[in-house]
């Protein structure tokens, strides 16, 4: 019998298991999806609070599932990257199930469709709650090939809610997507095995330590980041991502934008900069810099060519994924607490500011029934407050203070000018220059009103529909005014992270 | 020694002409064939790494509970592919295959 104490290791499983058993329940009990999803999000939501106060108190944990130790056995373990990322996932997943309850009430009132409406429901939410668990796992899991298992996992449940709106589009963008995540975890799965034969070894503390340099483990690596760059879609990788993205329903979009590619780079950047720092090469991380610049570029120009809303979020999300991959070849010369609060800031404005941009498309493109930008005219005055929330997700994303996306930046810049890399602050502010374009671009329209038009008033709709999307954008607003917060929560429990933070804060 | 350099060699050819075939044909089901073959030779590699320590009259247990694992994923996976597949075909006319086939057809009538 576990008694569960406020030190109790076990609450790191609740994180991975309610979910998994709510999403039963939503199989089980099709008529009560949303309570059921929603009790689980919420107590999600307060377990991850409980584990990060687990954290602040005594410091990373483990927790050996089963009883058994680790070169035999599964763990999990809590720290301050892997605390931030699960609370991203918390409070995005939250603001998405309201969100997600809003849109499927407003389609199931369209008579002509409210059957395949109902259907879609009745398979977003066990999906939906099959996906938060994987993604949960894979933040908190310790052995890489259990890593292997929760990346599957969020392969099948992600490709099947891509698939869920039923256009031809949407199926094949995702049969496609499917064929893509399975190759990235195959090469994943390649690389475990010459890791497993020159190491002996799967867990990753034990990696860590026996620090192995040999041709072994540097051709792992090389597959798992090739692997995980595939599902991440960095820039040349990238062609997958738009269509997938932009044909699912509203709330999977958000899913998938703000939560699926993250996990996949966090496990890339924790493997080189925490497990194998000392197989990394200049060479290396300054490729990888490049395809992140080449990312931030191409994304924002494909960006400001399309003629579709939802298509246009998608290739930000291409734009804004460059700014992770810039961070890394700073790291020869800041280490990588800075590199980690890079990186991490990135991750929590993007993730808020895009799922809130998507949530907004939806909203448009349930009321117009279309999102072509070019027609966009006149939004204004009948959704004020999505079109609220669409400027302040587009401040993020172009990185204006007070936003999280502005201290990531600032960092940015003021660790590549302090390395004398100055390309990569070019890159940087050009990338923000081109954000403001494509973002100012759908705003104009929203704001013109043709003369001699009367707008009908729109049909009544939830106000789930437009709260989450406006709360996510000023979480991501206002983020970088607790800066200080996350950055505490990030230097605790690793000892590599410890070091103090340079004052370079504004 | 020379056995698991064998069968692992052998493991990354299929590997590399599965990646082949799912980069160069265009066909659903040859891409679901082609990832099938291509998680087969990840296994035989997996396998065969458990044969190493043969001396010893031992066997590493670990691999075989990967390669257990990586099984039952891959067929759950195999299985929403061709779900997935099917309703392509359905709902877009896609048939490539077919396609081809009456395009080379009117070619050769029209030469």
């Amino acid at each position: 019998m576990i008694f569960l104490h406020a030190d109790t290791p076990a609450w790191m499983l609740f994180p991975i298991v309610l979910p998994l058993i709510a999403g039963l329940l939503c199989f089980l009990f099709s008529r009560r999806t949303f309570v059921i999803a929603l009790a689980a999000v919420l107590a999600n939501f307060l377990v991850v609070c409980l584990l990060i106060y687990q954290l602040l108190v005594f410091g990373s944990m483990r927790c050996h599932m089963g009883g058994w130790q680790p070169p035999l056995g599964i763990s999990l373990r809590t720290d301050g990257p892997a605390l931030l990322m699960l609370l991203m996932t918390a409070v995005t997943g939250l603001a998405i199930t309201l969100y997600a309850r809003g849109y499927f009430s407003y389609r199931i009132f369209d008579p002509p469709r409210a059957g395949r409406h109902q259907r879609q429901q009745r398979f977003f939410w066990p999906l939906w709650m099959l996906l938060l668990a994987g993604l949960n796992g894979l933040f908190l899991s310790n052995d890489i090939f259990n890593i292997y298992v929760t990346l599957e996992l969020i392969g099948i449940s992600a490709a099947s809610l891509a698939a869920l709106s039923g256009k031809p589009a949407s199926q094949l963008a995702s049969f496609r997507y499917l064929l893509i995540s399975l190759l990235g975890s195959l090469t994943y799965l390649l690389g475990i095995v010459f890791l497993y034969r020159s190491c002996g070894v799967l867990d990753l503390d034990l990696l860590q330590n026996l620090s192995n340099n040999g041709p072994g483990v540097r051709a792992a690596l090389a597959l798992m980041s090739v692997g995980l760059l595939l599902k991440t879609a960095l820039f040349p990788l990238h062609f997958w991502l738009p269509p997938a993205h932009a044909n699912a329903l509203a709330p999977v979009s958000a899913i998938l934008s703000a939560l699926v590619v993250k996990g996949s780079f966090y496990l890339l950047f924790r493997f080189w900069f925490e497990i194998f720092p000392s197989t990394i090469t200049t060479p290396a991380l300054n490729f990888m810099g490049t395809l992140g610049a080449a990312a931030i570029l191409w994304g924002a120009i494909q960006a400001m060519r399309q003629h579709r809303l939802k298509l246009m979020v998608a290739y930000s999300t291409v734009s804004q994924l460059g700014y992770l991959f810039i961070a890394f070849p700073l790291a020869r010369v800041d280490g990588s607490a800075q590199l980690w609060s890079i990186v991490i800031f990135m991750a929590l404005a993007h993730s808020c500011a895009k799922s809130a941009m998507f949530m907004v498309a939806g909203t448009v493109f349930l009321h117009l029934g279309h999102d072509r930008i070019k027609d966009l005219s006149g939004v204004r005055a009948t959704l004020p407050i999505t079109v609220f929330a669409y400027g302040i997700a587009g401040v993020s994303l172009m990185g204006l203070p007070p936003s999280g996306a502005f201290i990531a930046k600032w960092m940015l810049l003021s660790s590549s000018l302090a390395s004398s890399q100055w390309w990569w602050a070019l890159v940087v502010m050009s990338g923000s220059l081109l954000a403001m374009i494509y973002v100012f671009r759908v705003m104009s329209r929203f704001f013109v009103i043709p003369e001699g038009v009367s707008f009908i008033r729109p049909a009544p709709f939830s106000p789930l529909l437009e709260w989450p999307a406006l709360a996510l954008a000023l979480i991501s607003l206002f983020l970088g005014l607790v800066a200080p917060w996350p950055l505490h929560i990030l230097s605790q429990g690793s000892t590599a992270l410890a070091q103090s933070f340079p004052g370079g804060l504004p | 020694m020379i056995t698991t350099l064998l069968y692992s060699l052998t493991g990354l050819i299929l590997f590399a002409m599965g990646l082949f075939t799912l980069i160069v044909h265009s066909h659903p089901l040859r891409k679901i064939l082609a990832v099938n073959v291509m998680s087969t030779g990840v296994f035989l590699i997996l396998v065969a790494t458990a044969y190493t320590p043969l001396g010893q009259g031992e066997i590493d247990p670990v691999p075989h509970a990967m390669v257990l694992t990586g099984i039952v994923v891959s067929v759950s996976i195999t299985a929403l592919a061709l779900i997935l597949a099917c309703r392509v075909q359905e709902t877009s006319n896609l048939d490539l295959l077919e396609k081809s086939k009456q395009s080379k057809a009117r070619k050769e009538s029209g030469a």
